[in-house]
């Protein structure tokens, strides 16, 4: 077994008759958080979303803590263990926040102790446990989607963009409970915008361009280097 | 960075209006009950096309509900549908011709049975029926909207010719089971017992399915994978099996609904599925695409207005359900309660 939890080598991937992943190679180690960055419209989200399965790969392979992911379906792929948090949120709006929390843990029921981890990082999903999901705010949408990623025990969490158009302050609840999830061990996977969030959560980074990985290396490394962001991302992180 | 604020979260409470406009599919079914009163004038009357239209809109809601939660799931369009109601009707009515005896009785419990049975048998001929249909017709078709329209129109003709192979290529007249006979009178207005049982049975359909749909895991996946299916198998639901359930119970339902509109017609042709999809397809949109509630409701209006208006002004009766789903898509061009996404 290999400190990875999950490689994707040379990976293609088409949507309709466009060319979007071309020969995508990463390593998410296991334990910690690694950053997918990148301008946009580079294919992270394209990138995360072949790992689910919701993209097929057209070729290459895609293995997760040993096991081909490359054949199976999507909810195969969730059983072993992924987490998804995609962009949009993927809320169920008709369904209240409570049966959000019940479907997300598929294994089982919805563990008690797990619970009261999840309420402790995101109150507002217990004061509107009853209520449905359409009715919350922005903020509390993601953070219910981010929590129905943590209602069970993952061996890999996909988190993409986490705290698009948030608040600082509801920012700021997100990272800390992403800070959380990683103290417990958990492997992250996370395309994020915000530098300052990404710098504090971020161990590793993988920087894409054009359907492909082009950098991957320490977070602080490139943090710290202006010289380089301009380079792999045309612009410094700074600025974003 | 800070620990997470205690930022106080704030939910907007629901309006007046909003509420108002949740409930508002709900409140037209007595609005136009009080209104085809008021037009009616004799009570006796409007007592009997009341039940008569609700019959009716039961009926079509049988129909109905299968489809708009395959469309609402998979976004798929199924002229086909029409076919199990055809063979639903033609199994049942044989069944009951076999049970002769049972069925010209003037016993309750043996006409009761008997009816059981034939739905029974209809029910699931056609849910093993919908099953094939799935796999060889619906599969290959996934999200090419084109192709499915042709295909599953060309799945239709083979089985309604099948009808014909089977059973001949003329309609079959029947006559209800005894005590199914006849009317009661109630404040003076000759209630159809028949349309009595039909009322029955689509409520106990439609408070089972909402069950199912509210109270139920299975449920629960259902009304999520109409909303985002997408979603539904990122968290580890195999979709697909969903689908062909929810295919095989709304061919099972269509085939119950069959049944019934044969009994109540007391003739059944090969076509008269094909004849009832206009119907169905109004109630699936004004009701709004992949709800079950909203094509309960639209179908119920459905049923009452063609009654009223046909009683009312003869003329009219054909369109008035065209006119029925141009008023509520002017109000609500999703449908009284869309549960599909926009596309
Ligand atoms: N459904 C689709 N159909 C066609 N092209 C698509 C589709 N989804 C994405 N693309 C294209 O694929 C490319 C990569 O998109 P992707 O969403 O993966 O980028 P991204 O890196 O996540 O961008 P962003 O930072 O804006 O979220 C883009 O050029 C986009 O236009
Ligand atoms: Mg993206």
């Amino acid at each position: 077994m290999s400190d990875d939890i999950l490689t994707l080598k040379g990976v293609y991937t088409d949507i309709a008759q466009y060319h979007i992943l071309a020969d995508l190679d990463l390593n998410v180690p296991r334990g910690g958080v690694t950053m997918l960055l990148g301008r946009n419209g580079v294919g992270k989200t394209t990138t995360l979303r072949t790992i689910m399965g919701l993209w097929a790969a057209k070729k290459g392979q895609i293995t997760l803590d040993g096991t081909d992911l490359t054949a199976l379906p999507t909810s195969d792929r969730a059983r072993l263990g992924i987490g998804y948090v995609p962009e949009d949120m993927g809320i169920f709006t008709d369904l209240t926040v409570a049966e959000n929390m019940i479907l997300a843990a598929a294994g089982g029921g919805l563990d008690a102790k797990r619970m009261e981890w999840i309420f402790g990082a995101f109150p507002a999903l217990r004061t509107f446990w009853t209520s449905e999901a359409g009715n919350l705010s922005g903020g509390q949408k993601q953070m219910l989607a981010i929590a129905r990623a943590m209602a069970e025990e993952r061996q890999l969490y996909l988190i993409d963009e986490p705290t698009k158009g948030l608040a600082p302050a509801i920012v700021s609840t997100m990272a800390g409970a992403l800070r959380d999830l990683k103290k417990q061990g958990a492997s992250i996977l996370l395309v994020e915008q915000n530098f300052a969030v990404a710098k504090a959560l971020g161990d590793t980074a993988a920087v894409m361009d054009d359907g492909r990985v082009i950098w991957t290396g320490e977070m602080a490394e490139l943090a710290n280097d202006a010289d380089l962001q301009e380079r792999l991302m045309g612009l410094s992180m700074e600025t974003l | 960075m800070s620990d997470a604020p205690d930022h106080s979260p704030t939910l907007a409470a629901l309006s007046i209006s909003d509420r108002l406009g949740q409930a508002m599919p709900y409140i037209l079914i007595p609005v136009l009950v009080v209104l085809g009163f008021l037009a009616i004038g004799s009570t006796s009357s409007w007592l009997t096309l009341t039940v008569s239209g609700l019959a009716m809109g039961m009926m079509i809601f049988l129909m109905a509900s299968g489809l708009t939660l395959v469309f609402g799931l998979m976004d798929i369009i199924n002229f086909g549908h029409g076919a199990f109601i055809s063979v639903g009707a033609f199994v049942g009515v044989s069944v009951l011709m076999a049970m002769g005896g049972w069925t010209t009785a003037p016993s309750l419990p043996l006409n009761l049975i008997a009816v059981l049975l034939a739905i029974l048998a209809a029910t699931l001929v056609t849910g093993i029926l919908g099953w094939g249909f799935e796999r060889v017709i619906v599969r290959p078709v996934y999200g090419q909207h084109l192709h499915q329209i042709l295909v599953t129109v060309g799945g239709l003709i083979v089985i309604e010719q099948m009808i014909h192979v089977i059973w001949g290529p003329h309609e079959i007249f029947l006559t209800r089971p005894e005590t199914f006979q006849g009317a009661i009178t109630y404040w003076g207005a000759a209630l159809e017992k028949f349309r009595l049982l039909a009322v029955v049975l689509g409520l106990i359909v439609f408070v089972t399915m909402r069950l199912v749909l509210r109270r139920t895991k299975i449920g629960l996946i259902v009304r999520a994978g109409v909303q985002n299916g997408e979603m539904v198998q990122a968290l580890g639901y195999r979709l697909r099996l969903v689908f062909v359930g929810v295919f095989i119970a709304g061919s099972a339902l269509a085939g119950l609904g069959g049944v019934m509109w044969g009994l109540y017609q007391e003739v059944i042709t090969a076509g008269m599925g094909e004849e009832m999809m206009i119907l169905v397809f109004i109630v699936v949109i004004i009701g709004g695409l992949g709800s079950v509630e909203g094509a309960f409701i639209g179908a119920l209006l459905v049923g009452l207005t063609q009654n009223y208006i046909a009683f009312l002004e003869p003329k009219l009766a054909l369109i008035s359900n065209i006119g029925l789903m141009a008023v509520i898509l002017m109000w609500r061009p999703q449908g009284m309660m869309p549960v599909v996404k926009a596309k």
